[in-house]
């Protein structure tokens, strides 16, 4: 079958299967799994950038997810006043000294000769420099804390429409993505691979403990919404009347209280698949604009050169491409676009948890997408995003009822019984991983593959 | 004399609170590197799934402790974990050999590239992962019992008549001691036996290899079983020391690579060396040395901070600095390991 035949008919299988969640299973379910859907296709779009575009192993993808989140919160919340009066002295003297120790350090780095002395230097003025950041950073950072700690204790956002963190998120991503770009991206795939995972715990560790930046592990929650809430939905005239008008036909035949009733349910009902569809609607367009650039940059000059690279290091670095610039290029952009699926992500969420960013969820399931779907393909990207969450998801219900149903014959308080159906959500994990080796050894192109024109 | 027993308590403290932990932290480290740098050398490949691989022989380990604990067997002071090691062992060989069998064998035949191996091994990763979490739930386990302790704080405060206290848990001696015999034995096996030398032979010119006559599918088979033999014990000790939880495990990985590429990798003396490099930096790096300067520096002088470098949440950033740093100033690790 032709690929696009293949698309076609793979996206047809996904809606039916969506539309059958939401038959037997309730449209708010069925819509919140497409939301997740559009929003893992988006961060499988960036991965799928530096895998499949360029075969850059990022497993980080935790990290700049996080990232993402946070800016979030940077965006939207309210600064908090008090605190900053408390603690922007303190954080403006201690970020000039770590600036001056940075530039020191590179300074010496630079401007001495290699040896010895030189590596004393640094050591000592790395040290010295973090100390002194350090003695005037934690008075600050006490001070920050210390303004209502229950209440707020962090300095607070820019009080922004929410949205625009998914701008700024994917800013965010794609300078940190630059600062371990400049340093690991020198390296051997392999060591790339443990660099990033590296650096998505460190990035994990510093949310969870810089209370005066993200609260830390006392999360951040009630954030703003770019679209409205249930409860405004339920008594706006022009929603009830909406409603009455969609379930006219279910109306017209009941009591004038009966009617009542029911139209009461509806509005409540309504209002939450409303609030949903109007997240579909923006997740889709990030999605489609995020898509259409992708396809017209893997399909331009600059998209055929990364992959020349991609195939063969050696002969695009003696045809004269710059091969460490162009990768840094494309790890920031695909960095930046996984950014903004973390930022997406938490404006759904309502509230940022750091703790709740796991590897297995936020890096390898995201690979596991790309590779199923394709990788070097942004289509089969798409796809793996939507298939993978599909399944995801839908493991868990399907894997407790296939326990319930395996385990019929034993009693019910028969303690196997009990574990085997208590712990079938685990073996989603076991599908995921089985779905990955089976895809990789059997159709190493994933479902989609890469389409190569022949000229 | 006051100085005296001051310093001496100084002295104490850090080796209450960093040589010994960092010991057996390292230790533990350093077997689990070891198996690392053992599947780097000969299979050639960052293998993903090693902390996965430690917590399923772990979870067996534990499982055959309970039951042996329900017969009421056991070794008196010491935790009956040991004497359900081997079934633990048992069950990890079968493992790797079933997966090596199943998913590299394909890959190592057709001759794929290095990161195709690693993509397959982090599917390996979740089903691991996914059969611990099934089989043994994901929260904290105990498993630890016998003695407790070898040496107690108070009884050592009794003995030296000194206001600070050492303490020696039984776990952390045993790490010692274990990972001392098993290194012994690693080296004596990869040295002195035929088979040792074969894999030695492999890891360093496969082609020359072959043509001398070594078997290539049994030495990736002694491979892996050694690798299920140390993840294992590594994974048993870990948790005997702290607690098993199969997600700490998939955290492990990360100091447990950096270890093995800062000793250099594929290098068996660089992954210990490199396992109590990071061991010792992360807990150097963590340790408020309040306490210590309190002891050392005359009153007038104390310090008012924890003078504690970082917080311990960031024990992650350092194997990992440590690791980028090596990375930019000596790629093939401190003992000039393979350059990935």
């Amino acid at each position: 079958m032709t690929n696009a035949g293949k698309t076609r008919l793979a996206f047809a299988a996904i809606g039916a299967l969506l539309l059958i969640i939401g038959l037997t299973q309730s449209w708010n379910v069925s819509l919140g799994i497409l939301n997740l859907c559009l929003i893992s296709a988006v961060m499988a779009l960036g991965v799928n950038m530096q895998w499949g575009y360029a075969g850059l192993l990022n497993v980080g993808v935790m990290g700049f997810a996080a990232l993402g989140g946070m800016s979030a919160v940077l965006v939207s919340q309210p600064p908090v006043v008090a605190a900053w009066n408390a603690g922007w002295g303190g954080l403006t003297v201690s970020a000039i000294c770590f600036a001056a120790t940075l530039a020191t350090a590179i300074f010496c780095y630079r401007k001495l000769p290699p040896g010895r002395n030189r590596n004393l230097a640094l050591t000592l003025v790395i040290v010295a420099g973090l100390f002194l950041t350090r003695h005037f950073l934690d008075p600050a950072i006490s001070s920050i804390e210390a303004v209502e700690s229950a209440k707020t204790g962090y300095l607070g956002g820019m009080g922004l429409p929410i949205i625009l963190s998914w701008i700024f998120g994917g800013i965010v991503a794609a300078g940190i993505a630059w600062c371990i770009g400049k340093v690991a991206l020198g390296l051997r795939a392999d060591y790339l691979a443990i660099a990033t995972l590296g650096i998505s715990e460190i990035i994990i560790a510093v949310l969870k403990n810089e209370d005066w930046l993200t609260r830390g592990v006392k999360n951040v929650t009630g954030l703003s919404r770019p679209v409205p809430y249930e409860i405004d939905l339920q008594i706006s005239p022009w929603f009830i009347d909406l409603m009455r008008w969609w379930h006219g036909s279910a109306l017209d035949g009941l009591a004038a209280d009966a009617q009542q009733q029911a139209l009461k349910q509806f509005v409540i009902d309504g209002s939450s698949i409303f609030v949903k569809l109007c997240y579909t609607g923006l997740f889709a367009g990030v999605l489609v604009i995020v898509l259409l650039l992708s396809v017209r940059a893997l399909n331009s000059p600059w998209g055929r050169m990364m992959r020349a690279i991609r195939d063969n290091e050696i002969a695009a670095g003696a045809m004269g491409k710059d091969v460490t610039r162009r990768h840094l290029e494309i790890f920031i952009i695909g960095s930046a676009v996984i950014g903004i699926g973390g930022a997406m992500l938490t404006t759904l969420d309502g509230q940022f948890t750091p703790t709740s960013y796991q590897p297995l969820r936020y890096t390898f399931l995201i690979w596991v997408m790309v590779i199923v779907g394709g990788s070097g393909n942004n289509m089969g990207s798409v796809l793996g995003g939507f298939l993978i969450w599909l399944v995801w998801i839908e493991a868990e219900p399907v894997g407790v009822w296939l326990m319930e149903v395996g385990t019929g014959w034993l009693d019910e308080n028969n303690a196997l019984r009990i574990h085997l159906i208590e712990n079938a959500q685990h073996m989603r994990l076991f599908f995921m991983g089985l779905v990955l080796l089976l895809v990789l050894r059997f159709s190493p192109g994933g479902i989609l593959p890469e389409v190569v024109k022949k000229r | 004399m006051e100085a005296l027993t001051d310093s001496i308590s100084a002295l104490v403290l850090l080796l209450n609170f960093i040589v010994i932990p960092g010991l057996s932290y390292g230790s533990q480290l350093a077997l689990g590197a070891l198996g690392i740098t053992l599947v780097f050398g000969i299979l050639r490949f960052a293998n993903f799934a090693h902390g996965d691989t430690m917590a399923f022989g772990t979870m067996v380990t534990i499982l055959a402790t309970w039951w042996l604990q329900a017969q009421g067997v056991s070794l008196g002071p010491l935790p009956t974990a040991l004497l359900a090691l081997p079934v633990g062992i048992a069950f990890t060989v079968l493992l790797l050999v079933v997966t090596d069998k199943t998913v590299y064998r394909y890959y190592r035949h057709n001759k794929a590239v290095p990161v195709t191996f690693m993509i397959a091994s982090m599917g390996v990763m979740f089903m691991t992962n996914g059969i611990v979490r099934f089989i043994i739930g994901p929260n904290d386990q105990r498993f630890l019992d016998g003695e407790r302790f070898i040496v107690r704080a108070r009884d050592f405060k009794a003995m030296t008549g000194l206001s600070e206290g050492l303490s020696i848990k039984v776990s952390q001696g045993l790490t010692i001691v274990i990972a001392i015999i098993l290194v012994a034995l690693l080296f004596w096996f990869l040295q002195k036996t035929r088979t040792g030398k074969a894999m030695r032979a492999y890891s360093d010119n496969e082609d020359l290899a072959l043509l001398s006559g070594v078997d290539p599918d049994r030495v990736v088979l002694v491979t892996w079983i050694i690798t299920a033999i140390l993840a294992t014990i590594a994974g048993t000790l870990y948790g005997l020391d702290k607690s098993f939880k199969p997600f700490t495990y998939l955290q492990l990985l990360l100091p447990m690579f950096a270890a093995a590429i800062v000793g250099g990798i594929g290098n068996p003396i660089g992954a210990i060396l490199g396992g109590y490099v990071i061991a010792f930096s992360e807990v150097m790096v963590t340790y408020a040395y309040k306490k210590v300067f309190i002891y050392l520096l005359p009153q007038s002088l104390e310090p008012d901070g924890l003078l504690q470098l970082l917080s311990t949440d960031y024990k992650f950033a350092v194997s990992f600095v440590i690791l980028v740093l090596v990375l930019l100033v000596r790629p093939t690790g401190i003992l000039r390991g393979k350059v990935l």
